[in-house]
């Protein structure tokens, strides 16, 4: 992991092996810890939520776990910033190429991103970590932050 | 002195999977010796700009209707048929 997600990435915001059933629960109580952190304005949860129903974001990736990378309009966005969930059971959202399907998803990461190609690094790791399926496992084991950060910095 | 093939890549908002997209195939594409000039943009710009690029690059379903070759893929975010995304975008820049 390199200096980007370390510098993106607040502990209060990465919510750890949560419960939810749908993915507007999963990307509205991320969303919200983004917001009382002053990363994002008061309307950045809805805009993520209509957001990922007109354009999701569910990756299958191949292995047992599936990943979410909702994130929405950079006017909602005050500050860069990435929040995370990983969650207990699969919650589905749809495929970003084929949104006729859906996803089961355990591992999300919410992005506000500020502008355009502005955080291509972050991005970039983000990308090698959902293309790392064993990495991606081990993320989804992990009970507490500190493990968490171990595991992205592995990436 | 060949001129460059114009490749449009784009995504939801313009920002997020374009961008790793953008950078990943710019990456393959030189490291083959090929000369693109990529360009991003949202998904509802895609038909107003096709008609500047010679192939389009989507990550979310796009029109098909548009006169220029469009790969819809998301083997960029996840690596999952990767290479074979890199050879298809390569074959349609070499026809």
């Amino acid at each position: 992991m390199s200096e980007t997600i370390a510098k993106l990435i607040n502990q209060s915001c990465v919510l750890i092996n949560c419960n939810y059933t749908k993915a507007e629960e999963v990307i509205s109580a991320v969303g919200m810890k983004l917001f009382e952190e002053g990363y994002v304005r008061d309307t950045f949860v809805k805009a993520a939520i209509d957001r990922e129903k007109q354009l999701p974001t569910g990756l299958p990736l191949g292995g047992g776990v599936n990943a979410a990378i909702p994130h929405t309009e950079i006017e909602h966005v005050i500050k860069p910033a990435l929040g995370m969930a990983t969650l207990k059971t699969p919650v589905a959202f749809q495929n970003m190429i084929s949104p006729e399907e859906m996803v089961p998803v355990r591992l999300v990461f919410l992005l506000a991103l500020e502008k355009p190609k502005a955080q291509v690094e972050m991005l970039q790791e983000i990308a090698s970590i959902l293309q790392n399926s064993v990495l991606v496992e081990e993320l989804l084991n992990e009970n507490t932050y500190e493990g968490i950060i171990q595991r992205l910095k592995q990436a | 002195m060949d001129t460059p093939k114009r490749v449009l890549v784009a995504c939801g908002t313009g920002i997020a999977t374009s961008t790793v997209v953008a950078k990943a195939i710019e990456e393959a594409l030189k490291e083959r010796g090929l000369n693109v000039m990529i360009r991003q943009c949202k998904i509802s710009e895609v038909k107003s700009l096709a008609g500047d690029a010679d192939l389009i690059i989507t990550t979310t379903p796009a029109p098909k209707d548009l006169g220029v070759p469009v790969i819809q893929t998301i083997a960029f975010l996840t690596g999952i048929g990767k290479e074979e995304v890199i050879e298809e975008i390569v074959k349609a820049l070499e026809s």
